[in-house]
């Protein structure tokens, strides 16, 4: 059964209340249409979505599981904590949800070929894994400066068979990444479907990545119910694009008593200037860019700024119009971390629970371990790992400022010179 | 009925086409490669005749752009062009030379500016009317309002991927012009304007009446010597500036020559 998405319907003109929408050249008002009309048809299939469910098992290792933290709520000392495990799934995030999905509607399609933008590589590698499954060509675009940060993830991109191409536009970054997607969209439409990463761009992309990732949410609902006899009282995702939390919001946005908070990068702190909170830092604007109205951090004339977050997959001026909205009409409540705080939650679930949570999902624990000790012992919240650190070594191991390990690459560098 | 006494972008137009079968629009990215260059580059549009230019308001997401004019929008922006700079100069072209001027840039500084002081800003500007790559009629009702109190038109954009229907649609909004991009894509590639490009210009010809201009890898003298006949107004915007770079003055002013030569 698919998750009740009432509260995620668009209005006409793909909005949600005054966000979202589609702001896309001419060139592609068709293919959107065709992108548009091809999700209806499947959502309305009941076949599709148990197609997708059954990939998702047999594939990727779904459902994922709800973890009880025993000993992270005795260390806080009040709610007790619980972890939806999106990091247990093929490529090690929540990613790979809506990459199947939208391959398997790209399939329906007749598509030949995928592309998509990739920040720090978690979309490009989870995009390049369905390609190869479902055999499609895939070139995936990445901005130079995330090529030249992350090379493991471009090593496996190519290896899978993917073609990588570094984006030297603007920052060089993951929004720049958007744009090549979509200037490249605009000419291989006819054979080429736009696997979107997150909950951002042009409508559909919205919704129908919300109703891909819905599969967390719904999955989470019924795990807590079994697990802890009750709905949590409070739900935490980090909010980058917000695709994980959109997915995991999607499952309780009906149950009035589960508050949803929705974490965004504080990075060095929101006075700084250099962090990528858009709607928990009260200044981001209401703005028209890469497809979609939603409240990008931008200067009086519109100009987009540089964000910076010590997560890679949270470094963005935008955030999906569904969150947007639902911030406005106080459905979810946004709050910022900043890289220190989120260094200490990721070592904190490391060290008493052995999970390891990628520096995004860090941002919801951080959120958690601020505002668990403060709630009850007989109330839940639950926190979604939206991906795993370990996978991200070099990143991770540069957060935690790790003088064991920049030792070893040293020595493994030492080895490569010649 | 009455008739509109006020000279419209189509009546401007109109008036250039009884002299000659196709009209030469131009673009530049303002403050690239620098005011002072822009200026140099007006004034050898106006010496040459040319009887349109769009002036890109640089923009850090140019989506509908290709290499060239990206890097033009993002150096601009480093260079420090903003509202205040772009409007001097378009003022100062308005006034001073003979060609009608457009706006052209992308929705989130028209949003940011609100409908109503961007059509007022134009006006006051001199300018005649905005392309807006990435603003679909469906969303421009308001800012179509603003324009017509200011005299200015919207610029809608037709391509080949547009069906009947959108295209009929796009024509029941058309004013001024209409933007008709030869191929997909985006900005600053080779089109081989005998593939289809006639029978996608009798298309547009169905849906609306007001002159059409054809644009997207027009670069050439001959590239616009193929439009007569089939469009209005030949658009030329990335060979322009590549020949600016790549031989300054003499070479842009060369090439201006050529692609008016193109139009008589």
């Amino acid at each position: 059964m698919t998750a009740q998405l009432s509260m995620w319907e668009p209005s006409p003109g793909g909005y949600f209340g005054e966000f979202g929408g589609s702001f896309v050249p001419e060139v592609l008002h068709e293919t959107l249409e065709e992108v548009r009309e091809a999700f209806e048809a499947a959502r309305r299939d009941p076949g599709f979505w148990r197609l997708y469910v059954d990939t998702m098992a047999e594939y990727a290792g779904r459902p994922t599981p709800v973890t009880f933290c025993p000993n992270l709520t005795r260390q806080l000392g009040g709610a007790q904590v619980y972890v939806k495990r999106e990091d247990l799934n093929h490529t090690g995030a929540h990613k790979a949800n809506n990459v199947m999905g939208q391959g398997l509607l790209a399939q329906r399609m007749g598509k030949k070929r995928v592309i998509a933008e990739t920040g720090a590589g978690q979309h490009g590698v989870a995009t390049a894994t369905m390609a190869a499954r479902l055999g499609f060509e895939c070139t995936i675009y990445m901005g130079a400066e995330d090529v030249e940060r992350q090379h493991p993830n471009v090593f496996w991109m190519e290896q899978l068979g993917a073609e990588v191409v570094a984006v030297t536009d603007g920052t060089r970054t993951l929004k720049d990444a958007i744009n090549a997607c979509l200037r490249d969209w605009a000419e291989s439409m006819a054979d080429t479907h736009y696997v979107m990463g997150t909950v951002c761009g042009p409508h559909p992309f919205p919704q129908m990545v919300t109703w891909f990732q819905s599969i967390i949410g719904t999955e989470a609902r019924a795990q807590m119910l079994d697990a802890a006899g009750a709905l949590p009282d409070a739900v935490y995702a980090c909010v980058g694009g917000g695709s994980n939390a959109s997915g995991i919001f999607a499952g309780f946005g009906e149950d009035a008593g589960v508050e949803l908070v929705g974490v965004e990068a504080g990075g060095k702190g929101i006075d700084t200037g250099q962090h990528a909170a858009r709607l928990a830092g009260g200044q981001g604007r209401t703005g028209v860019a890469q497809g979609y109205r939603t409240v990008f951090l931008q200067n009086d004339e519109g100009l987009m700024h540089d964000t910076y977050s010590c997560a890679a997959g949270l470094d963005y001026i935008g955030v999906g119009p569904i969150l947007a909205h639902l911030g406005q009409q106080g459905r979810i409540r946004f709050e910022s971390v900043t890289d220190a705080e989120v260094v200490d939650a990721l070592r904190l679930a490391m060290r008493t629970e052995g999970i390891i949570p990628a520096l995004e999902s860090a941002h919801a624990f951080a959120a958690a371990v601020r505002e668990a000790p403060h709630l009850s012992p007989d109330q839940r919240i639950l926190v979604n790992q939206s991906g795993r650190g370990d996978k991200d070594i070099f990143t991770v191991a540069d957060a935690l400022d790790d003088e064991g390990w920049r030792e070893f690459i040293r020595q493994r560098a030492a080895g490569y010179a010649r | 009925m009455t008739v509109d006494q006020r000279p419209t972008l189509e009546g401007r137009l109109r008036e250039r086409l009884a002299d000659k079968p196709l009209l030469l629009m131009t673009h530049l990215v303002v403050g690239y490669p620098s005011l002072e260059d822009n200026w140099v580059m007006l004034e050898a549009m106006d010496a040459a005749g040319v009887d349109l230019v769009e002036l890109q308001l640089p923009f850090s997401e140019p989506i509908a752009d290709g290499p060239a004019f990206v890097k033009a929008n993002h150096e601009a922006i480093a260079a420090g062009i903003g509202w205040e700079e772009y409007f001097d100069l378009t003022a100062r072209a308005s006034a001073a030379f003979s060609f009608e001027t457009l706006f052209m840039g992308y929705y989130n500084s028209v949003y940011r500016m609100g409908a109503e002081p961007f059509a007022g800003r134009l006006a006051e500007a001199g300018m005649r009317g905005f392309i807006v790559p990435d603003l679909p009629p469906e969303e421009a009702a308001e800012l179509r309002e603003h324009a017509r109190a200011n005299d200015l038109d919207q610029v809608q954009i037709m391509t080949p991927t547009s069906s009947p229907a959108r295209l009929a649609e796009i024509g029941r909004h058309a004013s001024g012009m209409v933007y008709c991009a030869a191929r997909t894509g985006v900005t600053g590639r080779q089109t081989d304007l005998s593939q289809g490009v006639p029978e996608f210009l009798a298309r547009c010809r169905e849906a609306t009446s007001v002159p059409l201009g054809v644009g997207f890898g027009i670069r050439t003298a001959d590239d616009v010597r193929a439009l007569r006949g089939l469009a209005d107004v030949a658009i030329v915007g990335t060979a322009g500036t590549q020949a600016w770079l790549d031989g300054g003055e003499p070479g842009y002013r060369e090439l201006l020559d050529a692609l008016v030569a193109g139009t008589r």
